[in-house]
């Protein structure tokens, strides 16, 4: 990809991304936040994509689009008047002073970070060396399994918890 | 290389800026596919209204040139001269959004489907489960056209869009997994060319739970629970009219021509073929699954929402969980020589775990017994 195109497609990507967050915080119906929570999502996917990281970016949209963003709905639909969204509460100003201290240290770190860039180019079939390294021996196969069963675990969790008596 | 990948190289050679030819054959290849896309949407619309009317024993339209070829064209017309109504309480700007929303995702995942070896707009190495995210993505849409409309009907059909397709998605993956192992690829391209026989033949069980898990996706007869007339008036495109209703009505075909040409590309060994070209085989077999959905859309009754999960969860879940495994086990075992072999136990196991299945899980009488 050229220079330029890849550039204006990085700012596009990065001003929806940002816009997008804010909209998460701005906009006071919920329902809406959430749609600007998914549309950050794929933004983000597609700067993975520009990254050359293309089956992060599927998955980025497989996972968070297609599933947690069902959760997040489900969710809403659970809520009592969605469209006004919450009131600010009693505690705002602790709350701003904490959002304004997070935001500082993420900042610092993020300033402070000496980023660097990889000089080998990126790889053109991205799948068989993710499978092997996940699946393959010496891999992260234990790891994998481990997953799997936690994940076994919380779903039989799950039932136990919801079975009726 | 494709034939995209040519263009950019011949464009390159004429001396054109980076940018020019970088992006001078992506637009062109978008513009090909949305225009064919939207031709072969409106025969599939012709076809299906005399298809059901033959099965329905009358006529279907007739009337607008041979055969009624340009009924759908008159239709488009009239629907673009209808007014445009928005209710009062609807959230205006995702219910504007909606059917957009339900639209692109349709013509993104053309970008991957291979009409021919060369003719593919990019062959991604990720373009099977690229598909599965993609489409993905219009159930969201559905939703927020549900929940915009501030309907009551709307939204139940939502939810059980919601509940539907998270249900549906999973067996249909299951199955994917099982072609995406035997081709050892997930890039469609390569998926077609390792058929040397159909995957078809060689995972008769994979491809029956891809088709009607995909039917569900796409809600077609007998899944059509969204749009229930019996029960919630039309589902989540109730309060549409117009060109917004037209848009979701063009999204329903182009999710039926999307499924049926990854069926075809999975299943079917894609354009492969003796004697013809490649691409009209690939649309014969495109035309023939769509004929078959048509069919299931003619016979068979709406299932009930418990029924739908039942299926689901109970019935497809299961089966495709053992055809991954047995077919992982065949991969392994039988050599590359011995396909006939795999050809009948896979026939064969087909046959035994429909007929145990069906009779663990009766769906007689008004309810379900398990």
């Amino acid at each position: 990809m050229p220079e330029i195109t890849y550039s204006i497609t990085f700012y596009l990507m990065a001003a929806i991304a940002v816009a997008a967050a804010l909209g998460v915080i701005i906009l006071r119906d919920v329902f809406r936040a959430a749609l600007s929570l998914i549309l950050l999502f794929m933004t983000v996917a597609g700067i993975y994509l520009l990254l050359h990281a293309d089956f992060l970016a599927i998955v980025q949209i497989l996972i968070y689009v297609g599933a947690i963003s069902v959760l997040i709905i489900v969710a809403i639909m659970l809520t009592r008047d969605a469209r006004q969204g919450q009131p600010l509460g009693k505690i705002k100003w602790v709350a701003g002073i904490v959002a304004l201290a997070l935001i500082g240290v993420i900042a610092w770190g993020v300033i402070n970070t000496a980023f660097y860039l990889s000089s080998t180019p990126p790889l053109e079939e991205t799948v068989k060396p993710l499978g092997n390294l996940l699946f393959g021996n010496p891999g992260y196969m234990l790891t994998s399994e481990i997953a799997a069963v936690l994940l076994l675990s919380a779903i039989l969790g799950a039932i136990a918890v919801i079975r009726e008596k | 290389m494709t034939l995209l990948d040519e263009f950019q190289l011949f464009l390159k050679t004429l001396g054109w800026p980076d940018w020019a030819y970088y992006s001078v054959p992506a637009l062109t290849g978008i513009v090909i596919i949305v225009a064919a896309v939207l031709t072969i949407v409106i025969v599939f619309i012709w076809w299906e209204r005399r298809l059901l009317g033959r099965f329905q024993i009358r006529l279907g339209p007739n009337r607008c040139g041979p055969e009624g070829i340009f009924q759908p064209i008159a239709t488009a017309v009239k629907i673009l001269l209808k007014e445009d109504i928005v209710p009062a309480k609807a959230d205006k700007v995702v219910h504007f959004i909606a059917p957009i929303a339900v639209f692109v995702p349709v013509l993104m995942v053309f970008a991957v489907i291979p009409f021919d070896k060369a003719a593919i707009l990019v062959d991604l190495n990720v373009g099977a489960i690229y598909i599965i995210a993609i489409s993905s993505l219009s159930m969201l849409a559905i939703f927020m056209a549900a929940w915009a409309s501030c309907n009551k009907y709307s939204l139940i059909a939502g939810l059980r869009a919601i509940a539907q397709m998270v249900s549906y998605e999973l067996p249909v993956v299951m199955s994917l997994v099982g072609v995406a192992m035997m081709a050892s690829s997930l890039s469609m391209v390569k998926i077609v060319e390792a058929q040397t026989l159909p995957f078809i033949l060689l995972q008769p069980l994979g491809c029956l739970i891809f088709f009607l898990g995909s039917l569900a996706e796409m809600n077609r007869c007998p899944f059509d629970l969204l749009e229930a007339d019996s029960e919630i008036v039309a589902g989540y495109h109730t309060e549409y009219s117009g060109m917004k209703f037209a848009l979701f009505y063009l999204g329903e075909y182009g999710v039926a021509f999307v499924y049926a040409a990854v069926i075809t590309t999975l299943f079917l060994s894609g354009w492969q073929g003796p004697f013809l070209p490649p691409v009209l085989w690939f649309l014969i077999k495109v035309f023939l699954v769509f004929t078959l959905i048509l069919w299931m859309r003619a016979t068979l009754p709406r299932l009930r929402v418990d029924q739908l999960m039942t299926f689901a969860w109970k019935f497809m879940l299961p089966m495709s969980l053992i055809n991954l495994i047995v077919v992982a086990i065949e991969i392994l075992l039988v050599p590359a020589s011995l396909q006939w072999v795999m050809i009948v136990i896979n026939f064969g196991l087909a046959a035994v775990l429909i007929l145990l299945f069906s009779r663990m899980f009766t769906f007689g009488g008004g309810r379900v017994e398990v």
